[in-house]
């Protein structure tokens, strides 16, 4: 009944669509931990009108679901003139989306910095730079890594939507495939365990990229 | 064509989002029962169990939701069971949520301290009475508020049923907009509904993750 040996011409097709899921997960891992960083900053020390922004902003991406907005930039945005490729508008609704997650991961970390530590900073002489990045966002990327892990592997999990609006990424890789063949099952449940391989695979990538940024600090 | 004033527009996408509570609810619903089986199962000092479990949650927190939808939609239909897209996605959302539940009330069990578990069985207490008497009691007040906040989770998740052709909040919006061609509006519109379904119940969950931390 089931046959995988269906799938193996298409090879070349889903290591391609592999690759396009691979290249958006990090941009969108990258760009977004930016976004969140800087808004983050931005909603602990920002004034009342830059934090109501943000908080918007984090609270509309986080209640509504990730294939409205990309439709949203996809469809919606060339009406005011736009015009975006399927490529460029799924990673921005992807930096868009993990922007919002992890601007509230990080702004956790950032308020979990205990008052003394920064009043010990500038007592010491360290520059207003210095005690940011060494006391503040450091120890608190430290403390808020693992749950950002987890918010990049879903958003690299998420972005299976973006086969939607024609991205060729492995998802899209299996819907055609199983439009030649009719092996449905067979397709996609070979496109799910590729997902689960990189899911666990970026997990432990960034569990070695953790030992190594913190490498310096004790552990608590 | 059909012209569509707003309010058409708007009572369209209000029918459908419906679906979206149903689907929803059921998904939830379905999900803690089968969740609720599966944490009682990792108590259990059943070695194997307890690996049965852990894959299932990995399985399903490692995998796209879009494939687990996918693989029940075309999986069962090869196995013979004549399924609609409404009974696929509520057995891929039921699925999906169980697992994230029973992740996420592992995590609160294991909040609890050790001590708990072995007064309970000096007192003579039995594994079932342990954990109704016991762990139950105080594991709700930790959980209520992350379970609360997961159900925002669902609520989007039904919006992936669109595509296996569901009539939902989105499937609805797409529609409407192949008639209409007002992408922007009609999305601004279907996000605003999701907006205004999940929005309290994550200020829901945050006050209640304040109230019940203050009081440990």
């Amino acid at each position: 009944m089931l046959n995988f040996s269906d799938l193996l011409p298409y090879t070349d097709l889903l290591l391609k669509g592999l690759w396009v899921t691979v290249e958006l997960t990090v941009y969108a891992t990258l760009g977004g931990v930016a976004i969140g960083t800087a808004c983050a900053a931005g909603r602990h020390y920002g004034g009342r009108l830059l934090r109501g922004a943000i908080g918007a902003y984090v609270e509309l991406i986080r209640n509504t679901p990730f294939i409205v907005q990309l439709f949203f930039i996809f469809f919606g945005l060339p009406a005011l003139g736009i015009k975006l490729s399927a490529w460029e508008a799924g990673l921005i609704a992807m930096l868009i989306n993990l922007g919002a997650y992890s601007t509230e991961i990080i702004r956790a970390g950032l308020a979990a910095t205990p008052k003394g530590q920064v009043e010990a900073a500038k007592v010491l002489g360290l520059s207003a730079n210095q005690a940011f990045f060494r006391v503040i966002l450091i120890p608190a990327f430290e403390k808020i890594y693992p749950a950002l892990t987890s918010q990049c592997i879903i958003v690299m999990l998420g972005s299976a939507v973006v086969s939607q609006i024609s991205v060729m990424d492995l998802t899209y890789a299996a819907n055609l495939i199983q439009s030649r063949n009719f092996r449905s099952f067979e397709a996609y449940s070979v496109v799910a365990a590729m997902y689960l391989l990189f899911a666990i695979l970026m997990r432990q990538a960034f569990d070695a990229l953790g030992r190594y940024l913190f490498r310096h600090r004790r552990s608590s | 064509m059909i012209e569509f004033t707003n309010w058409d527009l708007l009572r369209n996408l209000l029918l459908a989002a419906r679906w979206t509570v149903v689907l929803s609810l059921t998904a939830f619903i379905g999900g803690a029962l089968v969740g609720l089986l599966l944490t009682t199962l990792r108590l259990t000092r059943r070695r194997p169990l307890q690996w049965l479990v852990r894959i299932y949650v990995e399985v399903f927190q490692g995998t796209p939701l879009l494939m687990q939808l996918f693989l029940v939609f075309f999986g069962l239909s090869l196995l013979g069971f004549d399924i609609s897209a409404w009974a696929a996605a509520a057995i891929a959302l039921t699925l999906f949520t169980s697992a994230f539940l029973t992740e996420i009330w592992r995590g609160c069990i294991d909040t609890l301290p050790k001590g708990q578990w072995e007064a309970s069985r000096c007192l003579g207490l039995s594994f079932m009475q342990t954990i109704k008497n016991v762990i139950l009691p105080q594991a709700v007040r930790v959980a209520l508020a992350p379970t609360v906040g997961f159900s925002v989770q669902v609520i989007k998740g039904t919006a992936l049923a669109s595509i296996i052709g569901f009539v939902e909040l989105t499937k609805a919006g797409t529609m409407l907009n192949n008639a209409t061609f007002e992408p922007f509006k009609i999305f601004a519109m279907v996000a605003l509904i999701y907006f205004l379904m999940c929005y309290p119940l994550s200020l829901a969950s945050q006050r209640l993750e304040k109230k019940f931390n203050g009081a440990r």
